[in-house]
């Protein structure tokens, strides 16, 4: 009888554990960081492309719109594909631009947005990557929709059409 | 048998590596996060972008004065619990923890009882 | 192409045979006079089948037929002859073209070698060899056939990863099924002897070499795997506690388990149910390895294409396996060792018995951290990552009574046994922990810790050795594989202690200072070969008692594909090794620098090749005394 339990016991631990592998073929193994981790934008200062100041967070986002933080790099091929799309959505007055230049060469960047277009109302400067890091970015190009000194929805990867769509029906 | 003990003294104090600073937090924190976007790496093996830069922000945390908890407790923050090797201990990792120990246990209570049944 | 064609017929021969092996098998057991001659000649002629169709894709990969997507996939004109046949094996569907190979093969040699043997165990042994191999034909047919045809043929491959063309890398999983393999024999052979009631010392020291053969083998297949890991990855490490890594290790500490056990079973007719449980396991095993790497079900460092599909293959074949062993094992297994189970506590049983408890331990150890993960994410949706620290914390502090056990345990006798020479003992364990506390002094972190392994590992280092020089020539195997074990310990942990690291930025011309070391960045090579531009760094490292030495780390850009890799400057002394390491910076003009000591790193080498050396011995060993 004991070895009938002993039996019983082990089926059905491997029965189980069989259903859990089978579960577990079903998820994806890529990690995504969720934006539920942390909603608030964080609390940091920067300092700017264009002029020779520093400036907070706070002061940036400060008003009643909603605004895309986008990060890019000259050096970065996908943010050439996007920046189109980035260009069309700054035309929209709902929504303010603002761009983080990661790792990047100051005058490569300048020729970057001469080239392409400068769709920021202003942009940042993370020359060693912490900026991204304090947004909980994991590279470039990523994109942040914020509103109201919180981040709606998170972008990884460049933007596509149905993205950016997605973006101009959640401003309206 | 002495000779043995007074032959590996003698290399020892002859050793010319430079003894590690195993004590470094640096190196420690950074060996205990998971690069993000490499394949199984840590930041502190890892030379992607994204590794250097944890690497710069750890090394500002800890001027900053940050213990290796809160360093930790920021970043989880961030990325959450998959960016840490060494799983902390909640509800949710108890049995990963406990669960070996426990079978060792259970194992030596069972090598114990089958000797009292010999001895009988 | 023609080859193609033949390597996919060959195949579905070899199916066939598997079934018609199975129905003769079925046949030949109830009529159990002589083995049926057909069994014999079937066995060969699969064998021979599948080798034709491995040949077929070698040679398919030589010419370059890409005609054959496994060969589109994973070669290119370009590369040289003996990359092009290692890339035969090295992706998904070559590789299980390899198992079945090897698996085939196996049989045939287990057949061959058996003559001795009982009929009805042998017919019932190549009957669940055959199911494995029917499945894995299945498995390769269905969803990973190798002898796919594309049209229209593309003119060249894609397969030109510089990361895999490396000759150790080439025969890391080669060896690494041989040992895969031979588990699954031992897996037929226990479950076929449960069923018949044949566990005894007779089939004890018969299986002995098969569990020996497939030890030896994986034990070095690992140890490629960890070389390669080194030497060509840059990162200076050698075993990242990866999933893949502990893959291979799982079935590793099972076979040393069931080794141990094995040699008990031979001499004293005990430890039937573990000796069964674990040759079930280790195959287990390797077959829930091969499902965990394969599926995508977990994320680690080695990528095969990932596929769920075929997750789901292995997954349900693993789990049939699992059910039909364990129904076996409960329906069949009488333990007939009631007299013979009267030992005394101190005593070569009691030994092994701790052994099997501390191996155990350190199996589901390593087995919970792979797996955990996968559990927590399909039952709460939330993902944690389980790596060295888990791995260190829980193993090291139970290594230490482990290597007291693997001194003492060996000089036991079996049943009863008085431990000779107890106050020499206890001498060489103070003299252990006087001498590690003389190393370790200086460090306050970890101190206890590193205390107490490196004293276990000394001990154990003093012991074995002593015992080699002393005690007459009997169980030198046992002895040089403890000594192995011991000096591997050592050295990974004084590898640990006394590496040391400068990693930092550098321009062209600069000079690093530290304490005792100075770098010296003297300029740059660039070099364009066939397929990549390098990039040379020279460095002068000037050391504090004045030597100097040149290290040349280069950067190789290729162009297809587009990647860089970074191939480390290595120089290995007996003492230490020096790894030097350059990589770009983003969009700045100077490189980042790594340059590391790293003591002993061959002794690791040399102590898992003294591990295998020691079993090398006992496989070969004639049995003299019986």
């Amino acid at each position: 009888m004991k070895s009938k339990f002993f039996l019983f016991i082990s089926l059905l631990i491997f029965l189980i554990i069989f259903f859990i592998f089978y579960k577990g073929l079903q998820k994806s193994n890529i990690y995504k960081p969720s934006v539920e981790l942390n909603n608030k934008i964080p609390e940091y200062s920067s300092s700017l492309l264009d002029l020779d100041r520093e400036i907070n967070y706070s002061d940036i986002f400060k008003s009643e719109n909603y605004y895309l933080l986008n990060i890019w790099s000259s050096w970065c091929v996908p943010c050439r594909a996007e920046h189109d799309l980035l260009m069309d959505l700054s035309k929209n007055k709902k929504i303010t631009l603002i761009g983080l230049n990661y790792k990047d060469n100051i005058n490569n960047a300048k020729e970057f947005l001469n080239e392409l277009g400068n769709p920021f109302k202003l942009i940042l400067v993370d020359v060693d990557g912490i900026q991204a890091i304090e947004w909980g970015a994991i590279g470039v190009p990523e994109s942040f929709l914020i509103y109201k000194n919180e981040v709606l929805k998170k972008y990884i990867g460049p933007l596509d059409k149905n993205l950016l769509n997605q973006i101009k029906l959640l401003i309206e | 048998m002495k000779l043995y003990k007074l032959i590996v003294i003698f290399i020892l104090l002859n050793l010319n590596n430079s003894f590690a600073n195993s004590i470094d937090l640096n190196h420690k924190i950074t060996k205990n996060l998971r690069c993000l976007v490499c394949q199984g790496q840590s930041v502190y093996d890892s030379d992607s972008d994204f590794a250097n830069s944890l690497k710069i922000l750890v090394v500002n945390k800890i001027n900053e004065g940050l213990s290796e908890k809160q360093i930790y407790s920021f970043l989880k923050n961030k990325y959450g619990e998959w960016i840490l090797y060494d799983p902390e201990l909640n509800k949710n990792t108890y049995l990963l923890w406990l669960l070996p120990v426990l079978l060792f246990l259970v194992g030596g209570a069972i090598i114990i009882r089958k000797f009292n049944k010999i001895k009988k | 192409m023609l080859s193609s064609y033949i390597g996919y017929y060959s195949l579905i021969i070899g199916l066939i045979s598997s079934l018609l092996l199975v129905y003769f098998s079925l046949k030949n057991f109830k009529n159990y006079q002589f083995l049926d001659i057909k069994i014999l000649s079937l066995t060969f002629l699969q064998f021979l089948f599948v080798m034709i169709s491995f040949i077929s894709l070698i040679i398919s990969f030589l010419l370059s037929d890409f005609s054959n997507e496994t060969v589109f996939n994973n070669s290119h004109t370009t590369k040289p002859i003996f990359y092009k046949i290692a890339g035969v094996w090295g992706n998904h569907e070559g590789s299980l073209l390899l198992w079945l190979l090897v698996l085939t093969l196996f049989t045939l040699i287990f057949l061959l070698k058996t003559k001795n043997q009982p009929l009805k165990y042998r017919v019932l042994t190549t009957l669940f060899q055959q199911i494995i191999i029917i499945g894995f034909f299945i498995f390769v047919i269905k969803t990973s056939n190798p002898f796919n045809y594309i049209f229209p043929t593309p003119k060249e491959g894609l397969g030109l990863n510089p990361i895999l063309q490396d000759p150790v890398l080439a025969i890391h999983p080669p060896i690494l099924y041989l040992g895969y393999v031979g588990s699954s024999i031992i897996f037929s052979s226990a479950l076929a002897a449960t069923a018949l009631g044949y566990i005894s010392k007779n089939w004890a020291s018969h299986i002995k070499k098969w569990v020996l053969g497939s030890w030896i083998f994986l034990t070095l297949g690992i140890l490629l795997g960890s070389i390669w890991a080194y030497y060509e990855l840059g990162w200076g490490g050698f075993w990242f506690w990866d999933p893949v890594e502990n893959v291979s290790l799982l079935p590793w500490l099972v076979l040393t388990t069931l080794l141990h056990c094995i040699l008990a079973l031979e001499k004293r007719l005990i430890l039937t149910s573990w000796v069964i449980i674990l040759s079930i396991s280790a195959f287990t095993l390797s077959m829930c390895g091969t499902f965990l790497v394969r599926s995508g079900i977990l994320n680690s460092v080695h990528t095969f294409a990932n596929d769920p599909e075929r997750g789901i293959f292995i997954l349900i074949f693993l789990f049939s396996l699992i059910f039909i062993s364990i129904i076996i094992f409960f329906f069949f297994h009488e333990k007939n060792e009631s007299t013979n189970i009267n030992f005394f506590w101190l005593s070569k049983e009691t030994a092994i018995l701790i052994n099997n408890w501390f191996m155990m331990y350190f199996l589901s150890v390593v087995l919970i951290g792979t797996v955990y993960p996968i559990f927590l994410d399909v039952l709460t949706s939330d993902k944690i990552s389980v790596g060295p620290p888990f791995y260190h914390k829980l193993i090291a502090p139970f290594l230490i009574p482990f290597l007291f056990m693997m001194a003492i345990g060996p000089r036991l006798k079996w049943i009863k046994s008085n431990i000779e020479n107890k106050v020499h003992l206890i001498l060489a364990l103070i003299s252990s922990i006087l001498i590690t506390f003389l190393i370790v002094k200086n460090f306050n972190f970890n101190f206890l810790i590193n205390i107490t392994v490196i004293s276990g590992a000394l001990f154990l280092f003093y012991i074995t050795l002593r015992d080699f020089f002393i005690k007459k020539n009997r169980s030198n195997s046992q002895k040089i594989s403890h000594f192995g074990f011991s000096l591997l310990i050592l050295s990974i942990m004084l590898n640990n202690i006394f590496s040391n690291e400068i990693i930092t930025n550098l321009k062209v011309g600069q000079i690093f200072n530290s304490s005792n070391t100075k770098i010296t960045f003297s300029d740059i090579n660039q070099k364009k070969e066939k397929n990549y531009k390098s990039i040379i760094g020279n460095f002068i490292i000037e050391s504090k008692n004045g030597k100097t030495e040149k290290f040349a780390p280069e950067l190789r850009i290729y162009n297809q594909p587009n990647i860089i890799t970074s191939e480390a400057d290595i120089k290995t002394t007996l003492t230490k090794d020096e790894f030097m390491t350059i990589n770009v910076v983003q969009n700045q003009d100077y490189f980042n620098i790594r340059y590391q000591v790293k003591p002993f790193m061959i002794w690791i080498w040399l102590s898992v090749i003294l591990i295998s050396f020691g079993g090398l011995i006992s496989f070969f060993k004639k049995e003299y005394e019986k």
